[in-house]
C-alpha cells in the first residue's frame, strides 16, 4: 500500500521528537563501515561477471570536427581484439543532474579535446588498451582558429534575466563605504577516487547494468533514452559508489558504451575510465568571473549589493555554475544587481562539482565583505550579523529557519575570534605570518520527491527499499535510524536495501537532498505503519509508544504481527511549501593559517565551521560531511585548479598529480560545531542538507586569513604561492 | 614463477603486462585493492610486498616472483577485522569507502616504518626514536588521497591505533 504526503505547510508535529527509541540523530557507526574496511564492499568495477569482455574509450584527438573514419582492421587483428564499437548510440558527453534524456550523440561529432568517440572491446583489460591506443582514427577537423576556446575572449550570453531592484550604481556613490572588486576562480574537478565504471549485460531483451552512479532514478531514463530501450527493460544497479560530487549525476560515456557493447556482441562488457578520461570526459566546474560590489551606510548596513559573473560551458548545455546562488538571500540591501553570463567555449562539459555556484561564489562574496569590513572599521563577525535579513530581500519571503547568527557567535566564541582592531602582520614565528579569516557560510535547500519501501517483517525486523544511492554520505545509516525509531527497533534490526532500479524511485543523491528527500519517503511509509499497528492495538497512533521491539508494556511486535509481514511505500513530495518559505542552510567559518615570508606558501594551521542545518539524523556522519566540505574548501583556496592549453582547449592537469587535492598533511585539526534546530517547512523530519554547506565559504575565511598574516589581498582563487607572493605589499 | 598472497602461493604465467593490481583484482578476484589512478597517484592500490608498502599499479605482477603480498583481504576480514579495520568503523575514517583499504594497508605499514625509526619531513631528528604524532601520520599517509575529505577522521582512527602499539 502506498502513503503518499505532499508536504504544502510546515510539519509542526515533530513526530521523530516525539518516539522513544532513542537512535535518531545519534553518533552510531555505519552499518556499511564493515564491509567497507575489510575490502568487501562491491563497487561496479568489482563485480565477477562470467565471460566477460573488458572495453576502453578512445578519446578525440581534435577540439570539434568529425569523426571522418575509424579503420577497425587496423586493430582487429590484435591478439585478443574483438570489437571497435563506434554505434551512434556512442555518446559525446556525459548527462547533467537530472537531465532525463539521452546526453549529447553520436560520439562520431566531436566538440572537445579528449571526447569519447569509440569503444574497444576484447577479451583482456591489456589487449584492449594497448588496441585502443593503436586504432586509427582520421578526423574533419574545424581549423582552430574559428574555435572559440577562452571564455576572456568570447561574448558571453547573459543567462536570465537577473536580479535587478533599486538603483545600484546610486547607492554605491552615496554610501559611506564601498567595495568595486573583481575575482576569478579557476575550474575545479570532482574527482571522486572511484573512476566512472559500467558492466553491463545483455540477455537478449533486458539489460542489467552495474554503474556507478548517483540518481538512478534520473540514470535509468537517461539510459532508456540514449538505447532507445524501454525504462522496463533495464536493471541499474549502484549498491555502493566510490564518491560521486556531481560527477555522476547523469548517465555518462562508458555506462553507454558498456551497454552498446554488451547488446551488439552478445556478451557481457565492462568499461572502466582511465583517471585520465575521468577528468576529460566528465564535468568540470567553470572557471568563473565575478565582480562584487557591496555599498554600505556608516555602520556597515549594506544598502547597495551586486554581483555578476561570467561562467562557461559547451554550446548546447543547458547547466550554468549558479555562482549567485547564495547572494541572492544572504545578505540585506534595497538596491541588488545580480547576473549571470554564460561564454560558450569548446572545453570539455561544464557541470555539477560539489556545490555548485556557492562553491566559488561565497568565496568571492566573503573575501569582499571582508575588504568592506576592513574599510568600514567593523569586525569582520559584526558586519555580517548587522546584515542577516529578516525575509528573502527580492523574493520577500519569510526563512523557513536561520542560524547564521548563532552560527556566527558559537562558532567566533569557541575559535576564540579576537574582536579587536585587525591589522595585518601582527604575529611572525620565524618565517612564516600568522593570521585569522571568517566567512560565512549558506547554501539552498533541496528537497526532491522520493519513495521508499519499508516492511515490518513477522519476526519483528524490519526492512527498508528504495533505489537511493549511498555515495558516501552515509544513507545506510540513517534510513536506518529513521526508520528504527518511528518503529521503535534498534538499528541491527533494519536493514536497508539500496542502489537498485527494482526498488521504488528514491531521490538521488545531489544537491544535498538525499537526506530530507528520502528519509521523508522512510518516515511517510513508517508513519502509516505506525497507523495500523495502533489499529491493531486500539488505540490512536499518538499514543502508540514503539521500543525495542514492544509496542507497550508487555506486548510485543511480533506477537501483534501474529506471522503477517505489513508494507508501505512511502511517497513523500514537497508542495507549495517550496513558494512559501526561503529555506537554506547557513553557517560560519573561522580558519587560522600561516603565510611563509620568503616563498608564499600558505599553510592552514587550524579551522572550525559552525552549521545549522536542521535536524542531525546522525552526529557522525553528518559530522563527516562538514569535514569533507571543509576539506574541500582548503582545496579550493590553495590548490585546486583546471589548467586549459590556449592553444586547443584540451585539459592538461588531467591527473591526480597534477590536479591538486588535498592530501593528509594539507588538512589540520577541524573542529566541526552542529547548531542544531527544527526546520518544520524543510521537510517533515526537520532536516536539511549538510553534504555542501560546508564548502560555501571556506576558501573565502581561508584569503581573509592569508590577509591578516601577511597583507596580501588576492583576487584569484587558488591562492597559489606565486600568487601570494605577487601580492606581499613591501 | 609463484607468488605468495595473503599466505597462498599463486601462479604467475599470465601477460606480462598485468600489474600486480590487475593481477590481484582480475585474475585472483581480491578486488578488495582498488583502482584509482592506475598511475601511482592516489594510493587506494596499496598492498604489503614482503611487509612493505607499494602502488600495486606501479609494479608488474610478474616482477613478483617469490615474493609474499597482503593485501585488504589478509588483514582481517568481515567477522574478524584487524584493530586499524575496527578503529576506521568506529571513528567514520572515511565517507565512500573507496580509498579505504588502501589507507588501511598503508597505515598497517606506515606503522612499522615508525616503529623500525625511518624518520620522515615530520621528523625533527633523523635519529633516534619516532613519535607517532598527528603531524607525522599526516606527512607519512599524504600518499593516499581521500577526496570525501575524511582525513581528520583517518588521523583519528590511526592515531589511537597508533598510541597503543607503538608507545
Amino acid at each position: 500500500m502506498t502513503a503518499h504526503l505532499k508536504q504544502d505547510k510546515p510539519d509542526t508535529r515533530n513526530l521523530l521528537d516525539k518516539m522513544r527509541q532513542g537512535v535518531i540523530g545519534k553518533p552510531l557507526s555505519r552499518p556499511d563501515g564493515p564491509a567497507k574496511v575489510s575490502g568487501t564492499a562491491p563497487y561496479t568495477a568489482d563485480h565477477a561477471v562470467e565471460n566477460c569482455l573488458e572495453g576502453v574509450l578512445v578519446t578525440a584527438t581534435i577540439v570539434r570536427g568529425e569523426v571522418a573514419d575509424i579503420d577497425a582492421q587496423s586493430v582487429l587483428t590484435m591478439p585478443g581484439v574483438v570489437a571497435v564499437i563506434d554505434d551512434e548510440r556512442l555518446t559525446a558527453r556525459a548527462a547533467q543532474g537530472g537531465a532525463d534524456e539521452a546526453p549529447e550523440q553520436p560520439a562520431r561529432k566531436v566538440g572537445y579535446f579528449g571526447q569519447p568517440i569509440a569503444l574497444v572491446v576484447a577479451e583482456s583489460f591489456e589487449e584492449a588498451r594497448d588496441a585502443a591506443k593503436q586504432l586509427k582514427v582520421d578526423y574533419r577537423a574545424d581549423d582552430l582558429s574559428d574555435i572559440p576556446l577562452d571564455p576572456v575572449q568570447t561574448d558571453p550570453e547573459p543567462q536570465d534575466d537577473g536580479t535587478r531592484q533599486g538603483d545600484l550604481a546610486h547607492a554605491m556613490t552615496s554610501a559611506a563605504h564601498s567595495v568595486d572588486l573583481t575575482y576569478r576562480t579557476e575550474g575545479h574537478a570532482s574527482a571522486a577516487m572511484e573512476p566512472h565504471a559500467a558492466i553491463a549485460e545483455w540477455d537478449g531483451k533486458r539489460l542489467t547494468v552495474h554503474a556507478s552512479l548517483q540518481m538512478l532514478n534520473h540514470n535509468i531514463i537517461e539510459l532508456a533514452d540514449a538505447l532507445d530501450v524501454k525504462e522496463e527493460d533495464i536493471r541499474l544497479i549502484s549498491r555502493y559508489v566510490g564518491g560521486g560530487f556531481g560527477s555522476k549525476l547523469g548517465i555518462s560515456e562508458e555506462t553507454v558504451a558498456a551497454c552498446v557493447a554488451a547488446m551488439e556482441l552478445g556478451r557481457p562488457v565492462r568499461v572502466v575510465m582511465s583517471r585520465q578520461q575521468v577528468f576529460q570526459c566528465i564535468m568540470r566546474r567553470s572557471e568563473t568571473k565575478q565582480r562584487l560590489r557591496l555599498a554600505a551606510d556608516g555602520d556597515g548596513k549594506l544598502i547597495g549589493f551586486g554581483h555578476e559573473a561570467r561562467v562557461s560551458n559547451l554550446p548546447g548545455e543547458d547547466f550554468a555554475e549558479p555562482v549567485l546562488q547564495s547572494s541572492e538571500f544572504l545578505y540585506a540591501a534595497e538596491n541588488r544587481l545580480l547576473q549571470l553570463e554564460v561564454a560558450r567555449i569548446h572545453r570539455m562539459t561544464a557541470g555539477s562539482v560539489r556545490a555548485p555556484g556557492e562553491a566559488v561564489g561565497m568565496p568571492a562574496l566573503e573575501a569582499a565583505m571582508d575588504v568592506l569590513a576592513e574599510k568600514a572599521g567593523i569586525d569582520p563577525v559584526e558586519l555580517r550579523l548587522r546584515n542577516i535579513p529578516d525575509k528573502h530581500p527580492s523574493e520577500g519571503l519569510p526563512f523557513s529557519s536561520h542560524k547564521l547568527a548563532e552560527c556566527l557567535k558559537q562558532g567566533a566564541e569557541a575559535f576564540g575570534w579576537d574582536s579587536g582592531p585587525r591589522k595585518p602582520r601582527q604575529r611572525r614565528e620565524g618565517e612564516w605570518w600568522i593570521g585569522t579569516g571568517m566567512a560565512s557560510a549558506a547554501r539552498v535547500h533541496n528537497i526532491e520527491e522520493a519513495k521508499a519501501r519499508v516492511t515490518l517483517k513477522a519476526d519483528g525486523t524490519a526492512l527498508v527499499e528504495t533505489d537511493m544511492t549511498d555515495i558516501g554520505t552515509g544513507t545506510y545509516s540513517i534510513l536506518g535510524q529513521i526508520a528504527g525509531e518511528m518503529l521503535g527497533l534498534p538499528v541491527e534490526k533494519v536493514l536497508v536495501e539500496l542502489g537498485d532500479t527494482r526498488l521504488p524511485r528514491g531521490s538521488g543523491s545531489g544537491g544535498s537532498w538525499g537526506a530530507a528527500s528520502v528519509g521523508s519517503a522512510v518516515f511517510v511509509a513508517c508513519n502509516r505503519l505506525r497507523e495500523r499497528l495502533a489499529g491493531k492495538v486500539g488505540i490512536a497512533a499518538d499514543d502508540l509508544v514503539l521500543k525495542d521491539g514492544t509496542a507497550g508494556n508487555d506486548l510485543r511486535l511480533t506477537d501483534l504481527l501474529d506471522g503477517e509481514d505489513l508494507c508501505e511505500e512511502g511517497h513523500y513530495e514537497p508542495g507549495e511549501i517550496e513558494d512559501d518559505y526561503t529555506a537554506a542552510g547557513f553557517g560560519a567559518f573561522f580558519a587560522q593559517v600561516r603565510v611563509n615570508r620568503f616563498t608564499g606558501e600558505t599553510r592552514v594551521d587550524r579551522m572550525l565551521g559552525a552549521f545549522g542545518f536542521g535536524r542531525v539524523l546522525n552526529e557522525k556522519t553528518a559530522r563527516s560531511q562538514c569535514l569533507g566540505g571543509i576539506t574541500w574548501s582548503i582545496g579550493a583556496a590553495l590548490t585546486e585548479s583546471l589548467l586549459f592549453d590556449p592553444v586547443d582547449g584540451h585539459l592538461v592537469n588531467c591527473d591526480l598529480a597534477e590536479y591538486h587535492v588535498p592530501v593528509h598533511r594539507d588538512i589540520p585539526d577541524v573542529e566541526v560545531i552542529m547548531v542544531e534546530e527544527r526546520d518544520p517547512a524543510a521537510s517533515p523530519i526537520q532536516a536539511k542538507g549538510i553534504g555542501e554547506l560546508g564548502m560555501c565559504g571556506g576558501a573565502g575565511a581561508i584569503a581573509n586569513a592569508i590577509y591578516d598574516a601577511c597583507g596580501a589581498r588576492l583576487f584569484e582563487f587558488p591562492m597559489t604561492p606565486d600568487r601570494v607572493l605577487s601580492a606581499l605589499p613591501e | 614463477m609463484a607468488i605468495t598472497i595473503n599466505g597462498q602461493e599463486h601462479d604467475l604465467s599470465g601477460d606480462p603486462r598485468t600489474t600486480l593490481l590487475d593481477y590481484l583484482r582480475d585474475d585472483l578476484r581480491l578486488t578488495g585493492t582498488k583502482k584509482g589512478c592506475d598511475h601511482g597517484q592516489c594510493g587506494a592500490c596499496t598492498v604489503l610486498v614482503n611487509g612493505m608498502r607499494i602502488n600495486s599499479c606501479l609494479t608488474l605482477a610478474v616482477m613478483h616472483d617469490g615474493d609474499s603480498i597482503t593485501t585488504i583481504e589478509g588483514l582481517g576480514s568481515l567477522g574478524s577485522p584487524s584493530t586499524l579495520q575496527k578503529a576506521f568503523v568506529e571513528h567514520d575514517g572515511y565517507q565512500c569507502g573507496f580509498c579505504t583499504p588502501g589507507q588501511i594497508c598503508s597505515a598497517t605499514a606506515m606503522m612499522a616504518e615508525i616503529r623500525a625509526g625511518w624518520p620522515s619531513d615530520a621528523s625533527e631528528e633523523l635519529e633516534g626514536p619516532i613519535g607517532a604524532t598527528s603531524e607525522e601520520i599526516r606527512e607519512r599517509m599524504s600518499g593516499n588521497l581521500c577526496r570525501c575529505g575524511a582525513y581528520a577522521n583517518i588521523l583519528a582512527a590511526i592515531g589511537e591505533v597508533a598510541e597503543e602499539e607503538l608507545s
